[in-house]
């Protein structure tokens, strides 16, 4: 079965869609949309070192996405506002990945392939990579979902129930260096924070509770990936951006009917 | 054992200081209230209680075991997030439907378990937060202006609501609040601060003290003449303190 290039596509789809909803659910009640989006473009020069150092993609992306919501998080709250620090953050590291990608010479290196993601050559190696990592994310978060949810609602609060707001801002800061990680094949550094914050914000209007709100996400996100590589493969689209333009429409379409709703 | 003693207490803010040796004890069952002038440390002082700043210098000491029930002076739950009152007041865990049911009771709104919290209003919210706080049967409940946004007679019901929450659980209640006759009349112990500890005592003694005041004197006039007005009929410390007499004239021009 895993012999068929689109069945190991859409379950590489799939996997990133699981790991994106809870951990994509915390990035929008959080509100940390551009910290997702900073952590992603430092992935790029992640890829260049360990091309470069002749290491695993996985590991070099994952490293520097991690150093980088590391730095991120030391520096908040030091003299800069945080959109001005993650947007000089962001995009130098990108500027400084793409130098250094074209530094290496003698290998060829396919640059649209990590910026958009090349989802239909995900091989059965990666497929157990984006799985492990998915099941690492989602078992990481549920395990701390309740400490998390309400270092989310009130630091305070979380305080006085005897819960470190910093440990939880860790827990998701590890989550999102490995989801980035194991994105970068599917969708690539320049839309895996759409993967994080679109599903999520479509399922916001149909949930009732946080933990229905995350699940509705997976939903979307798998459906997303299932319909984005089928309109791909028909349609001769990229595939990565696809499955960001199906998630989009969904959206709309939840939004929409949230209106209607109201109006009623 | 004292509930909680905080020993020579300062916490600094980057170069500021925002509390400076702070010597203060909660006993079991009693109302203290705390109150000073913005900027004064008051909730400074709540949050390295609650263990949310760490002290420059000094230490806080909880009674082990103690159960904290924290009310915070405003929670902003974002717009994205969903949630339940009563998935709410089951965080962060091991809390039964019942319980909920049982603090939602003690808070005086029985009914809003399966609303959402972004549909309360001002003082449903704040219900729901002391709700949160009662669930896990605390032995000291801390409220840090829990009634900031409401209305008086909103902020009144919820102050009588704390006392007899008190009254049935026998718990300890450590308050903030710049709502000085409400405090007046519902307080055990007012510590007055200050960045420091100014005065302290029953609030008799506190609102004659001159330290007290000099923070209050003639700003809160109107608010002290109401406190008088309602409550001070019967107690003869007035005639001792010459500084009383402009808050009672105020009595009488409110008149």
């Amino acid at each position: 079965m895993l012999d068929d290039f689109m069945t190991r596509a859409t379950l590489a789809g799939i996997g990133v869609a699981f790991a994106a909803a809870p951990l994509g659910s915390f990035v929008v009640w959080r509100r940390m949309a551009y910290f997702g989006d900073a952590t992603a473009h430092a992935a790029i020069l992640g890829v260049a070192l360990a091309l470069a150092l002749e290491l695993s993609i996985f590991a070099g992306a994952m490293a520097v996405a991690l150093a980088m919501a590391l730095t991120v998080s030391a520096l908040s709250g030091r003299g800069y506002a945080m959109d001005t620090l993650l947007g000089v953050l962001a995009h130098s590291a990108l500027a400084f990945g793409l130098v250094a990608v074209s530094f290496l010479s003698g290998i060829r290196i396919d640059l649209m392939a990590y910026l958009f993601g090349d989802i239909l050559a995900v091989s059965r190696g990666d497929l157990g990579v984006i799985w492990s990592g998915a099941a690492l994310v989602v078992g990481l978060i549920g395990w701390r979902w309740s400490r998390l949810l309400t270092s989310t609602l009130s630091p305070d609060m979380a305080h006085a129930a005897g819960i470190n707001p910093r440990h939880e801002q860790l827990i998701l800061t590890l989550a999102l260096a490995i989801t980035v990680a194991v994105a970068i094949k599917v969708v690539g550094v320049l839309l895996i924070a759409a993967m994080l914050i679109v599903p999520a914000a479509a399922a916001r209007p149909l949930a009732r509770t946080p933990e229905a709100m995350a699940l509705i996400a997976a939903g979307i996100g798998a459906a997303s990936a299932l319909v984005g590589l089928r309109a791909a493969y028909v349609l001769d689209t990229p595939a990565g951006p696809s499955i960001v333009c199906v998630a989009a429409t969904a959206f709309a379409l939840t939004g929409l009917y949230s209106v209607a709703r109201k109006a009623r | 054992m004292s509930l909680i003693t905080v020993e020579n207490l300062s916490v600094r803010y980057g170069g500021h200081m925002a509390l400076a040796h702070v010597d203060m004890t909660i006993e079991p069952g009693e109302i203290v209230t705390v109150v000073g002038p913005n900027g004064s440390g008051k909730t400074s002082l709540l949050r390295a209680i609650i263990g949310a700043v760490e002290p420059a210098a000094g230490r806080v000491t909880r009674k082990p075991g103690l159960r904290l029930g924290y009310v915070p002076q405003k929670l902003h739950i974002d717009p994205t997030l969903p949630i339940t009152v009563e998935r709410f007041l089951r965080l962060p865990g091991g809390i039964s439907r019942t319980d909920c049911a049982r603090a939602l009771e003690q808070a005086g709104v029985p009914d809003l378990s399966g609303q959402q919290m972004s549909g309360l209003s001002g003082g449903q919210f704040q219900r729901v937060l002391l709700a949160h706080a009662l669930i896990h049967r605390p032995d000291i409940l801390l409220l840090d202006e829990a009634t900031q946004g409401l209305d008086q007679p909103g902020s009144a019901a919820f102050y009588r609501r704390i006392e007899q929450v008190r009254r049935e659980t026998g718990c300890a209640v450590l308050m903030i609040s710049h709502e000085l006759h409400v405090v007046m009349s519902a307080s055990d112990r007012v510590i007055c601060l200050n960045g420091h500890v100014c005065c302290e005592g029953t609030p008799e003694i506190v609102s004659s003290a001159p330290e007290y005041r000099a923070l209050f004197g003639t700003g809160t006039g109107g608010a002290l003449a109401l406190y008088r007005h309602e409550h001070d009929h019967g107690h003869d410390h007035g005639h001792s303190h010459d500084h009383a007499h402009p808050h009672d004239h105020k009595t009488e021009a409110a008149e």
